[in-house]
């Protein structure tokens, strides 16, 4: 197992809130997927059953900033400016998994899409565009 | 529906959605009101929800999720009778970190709904509206359960579906 492959887990069991949702990640070279497993406590929708959207949206978030750190390297976590997330299929009882791609890193800001499917890598259930600080100043 | 009777289905159909969704009773969502001018929601400081331990504050995702409850909490809200719903889209603007230690609140307008859309716009926050930790813009499908019944994503998904 590599250095960074280490240091990401290790990143994402320092986190309780990563913890609580079960987020987990596995490397194959640089390439990072998320694993969200299914759960009665992230069900949002109980008539469906579906996902909370909300979940899905934290997911996609956890997956931008393990991305980065595995692309960056250990760092003060990068602080989150904006999201916006798009819901395409509703997420039903199964494991979701998301990748990340950074679009682009400059010196204090990172532009990260991450895409969200279940059992059908072609048809994303959710995606986010987001913003964050990747090295942010005091106050 | 009386104004009266359409105030008590709003907070029922409000504890329904909070005691109903097994993620809203784990993160011990709750309504504090909900009435025609939309909707105000709290989460409780819980250290399992923390994002990072360095600095104890709340995850980002926490305040995703109550926003995105709080903005469905008020399209219903806006509406004459009662329609099944699905988030289109969340944008979400973090203006500034939660404080460690606060309850975080949400409060949210739908400011329009045509037959088959939802606007709506959210401010979280731990002291006031004023100052906000987070904003929100989002977009609801109205009747987005149509002929989809109980257990309808139990059932294995159709090509593209």
């Amino acid at each position: 197992m590599s250095d960074r492959s280490d240091d990401v887990k290790a990143m994402l069991a320092r986190i309780p809130y990563a913890r609580f949702l079960g987020v987990s990640v596995e490397l194959a070279g640089d390439e990072m997927t998320a694993i969200l497993p299914f759960g009665q406590h992230i069900i949002g929708n109980p008539v469906l059953p579906a996902i909370h959207g909300g979940v899905l949206g934290a997911f996609m978030e956890i997956t931008a900033l393990a991305q980065l750190r595995v692309s960056e390297g250990p760092a003060r976590q990068p602080r989150v400016i904006d999201v916006s997330v798009e819901y395409l299929r509703s997420g039903r009882p199964l494991t979701t998994y998301a990748r990340a791609e950074i679009k682009k890193v400059g010196r204090r800001i990172a532009n990260v899409h991450v895409e969200a499917w279940q059992d059908q890598r072609a048809a994303p259930i959710a995606a986010l565009r987001g913003h964050f600080l990747v090295q942010p100043t005091e106050g | 529906m009386s104004d009266a009777d359409h105030l008590e289905f709003l907070r029922n159909m409000a504890q329904g959605m909070n005691q109903g969704s097994p993620h809203a009773q784990a993160l011990k969502l709750e309504t504090v009101s909900v009435d025609q001018d939309g909707a105000v929601l709290k989460v409780p400081y819980d250290e399992k929800l923390i994002g990072d331990p360095e600095t104890g504050v709340i995850a980002g995702g926490v305040v995703t999720t109550l926003l995105d409850h709080a903005c469905g909490q008020a399209v219903h809200a806006g509406l004459q009778a009662f329609k099944t719903i699905a988030t289109l889209d969340l944008r979400i603007d973090y203006m500034r970190p939660a404080e460690p230690g606060k309850d975080i609140y949400a409060r949210a307008f739908c400011y329009k709904a045509t037959r088959s859309v939802a606007f709506v716009r959210a401010v979280a926050y731990d002291e006031s509206p004023d100052d906000p930790v987070a904003a929100a813009q989002a977009a609801f499908m109205l009747d987005s359960s149509k002929g989809r019944g109980f257990g309808a994503n139990l059932k294995p998904r159709k090509d593209g579906q």
